[in-house]
């Protein structure tokens, strides 16, 4: 139920909105290639990558600059 | 009861000084101004305890308007014409954000070509906005509408914004006798506003104006439609409550001379005074005239003028505004909701006078009615 005017009444709702449906390519983290340096997880926009390298499919809107960004090439994109 | 002498400019004023906003944002255009003015100087003497704040566009003083009330105070923000026009973005949103912001308009043309005269082009472009519209016929009646707007628009039942439309200058720039009611009753009448909806506090935190995607905005939308119904029935209250305490009352329709009446005419605003005038005139010819004024536009009461005119043999309907390839609006929702043949006249386009000739003239053409809309009392006939 939508709240008089639209409020959002409670904070973090936009959880909700699963913007990994958004997405075309999707990135696949090769660890065996990966060298750790965190520059995919630094430079994720939407912060979908986290320490352990796992990527959070939900978020993910497949923008690539984690592929484009990582020196050893371990990102993929891959056509969903 | 002490009838003091006043423009509706004036009128309003007195209202809003009454109905006690905490925040004022005005932009001065013609022939709004004295509004502006009015207020200016009633928060620099102390009489109203409000934030007067001098925006530098309508757009702001909308937009500073629906901020203050975001913060859960009542606010009240007048304009006209163009203004009303630069407006247009936040006064859809602020009926969406369901803010019940009170605003006057001084109903005037809209450029091109420029005029500061009157008709109704401005308010009437803004029906699909989600605001109530009121169109008061003299200062006395726009007086009353803004603290029976407020007492509506505060209800948790509609929280919608209004717009008080009245005729520019024929209205805000003459003056009439005006009752301007006593502060306790008005007090009693209209309490201080206290919000239950959504509003900036930090003990209770939201989000307000945010981004809908597909699966919210219908929802949110239909929510307004559902409001501007119930609305109906809190306006009908509002102005009993109101008749109860101050004696006047103020139904969606006012039905002149019309009960019996072989010929309605159906206008809205100050042009209801003049009719009135040529009714009484024909009447003592014995033709069989009236007239119904539409008071409240939005939310349309169907029903209401349905049955005022449904006894009728001719209606005629005359509009200060014009939607291209239509006609006049006011007679176009008629039609559209009603099984009633009905002839469309347009006058009065940027201030063209509206004698008593041409409402006789209106008769006549009602009584003998064409397909298509009408315009009286061009110089040169295109038709």
């Amino acid at each position: 139920m939508v709240a008089i005017g639209a409020a959002v009444k409670e904070p973090g709702s936009t959880r909700k909105n699963k913007t990994g449906s958004w997405r075309t390519f999707k990135p696949i983290l090769d660890k065996e290639t990966c060298i750790e340096c965190e520059n995919c997880v630094m430079f994720c926009p939407e912060g979908c990558i986290d320490k352990n390298y796992d990527i959070d499919y939900d978020y993910c809107k497949g923008c690539g600059i984690c592929a484009e960004e990582c020196p050893v090439k371990a990102i993929k994109m891959e056509r969903e | 009861m002490v009838l003091k002498v006043m423009s509706s400019n004036q009128a309003i004023a007195e209202a809003v000084k009454l109905a006690k906003p905490k925040v004022i944002p005005v932009y001065p255009i013609t022939p709004q101004t004295t509004i502006s003015e009015y207020l200016a100087k009633y928060v620099a003497d102390g009489d109203i305890n409000a934030e007067y704040i001098r925006v530098e566009s309508e757009h702001s003083a909308i937009s500073a308007c629906l901020g203050a009330s975001g913060t859960g105070v009542r606010v009240f923000t007048a304009t006209s014409s163009q203004g009303l026009a630069l407006m247009h973005e936040i006064i859809f949103a602020a009926a969406g954000l369901r803010a019940p912001i009170v605003m006057a308009d001084a109903n005037r043309a809209l450029s091109a070509p420029l005029s500061i005269w009157n008709d109704q082009q401005d308010s009437i472009s803004e029906r699909d906005s989600g605001w109530m519209q009121i169109y008061a016929e003299n200062g006395q009646e726009a007086l009353d509408s803004v603290l029976m707007s407020y007492k509506v628009s505060e209800n948790k039942e509609v929280l919608l914004p209004t717009m008080v439309c009245v005729d520019g200058f024929i209205l805000t720039h003459t003056v009439d006798p005006v009752d301007v009611p006593d502060e306790e009753e008005v007090d009693k009448f209209l309490p201080d506003y206290n919000p239950e909806h959504a509003y900036l506090d930090p003990k209770r935190p939201m989000s307000i104006g945010t981004f809908t995607d597909p699966d919210y905005y219908m929802e949110a939308r239909h929510d307004m439609e559902v409001a501007m119904e119930k609305a109906k029935a809190v306006i009908s209250d509002v102005s009993q409550e109101f008749a109860d305490t101050f004696g006047r009352k103020y139904d969606f329709i006012e039905k002149y001379r019309s009960e019996d009446a072989d010929t309605i005419l159906i206008a809205m605003g100050s042009i209801c005074s003049t009719i009135k005038d040529v009714v009484d005139e024909l009447r003592e010819q014995g033709e069989k005239v009236g007239l119904v004024r539409v008071r409240v536009f939005r939310p349309f009461p169907v029903e209401e003028i349905y049955d005022a005119i449904k006894g009728a043999s001719n209606v005629g309907v005359i509009d200060k505004n014009f939607s291209f390839s239509i006609g006049g609006v006011l007679h176009n929702n008629i039609k559209s909701m009603m099984d009633v043949n009905a002839a469309g006249f347009i006058v009065g386009l940027g201030g063209r006078d509206i004698k008593p000739s041409h409402i006789k003239e209106i008769v006549e053409k009602t009584n003998n009615p064409s397909d298509k809309p009408q315009w009286i009392g061009l110089n040169k006939e295109e038709q």
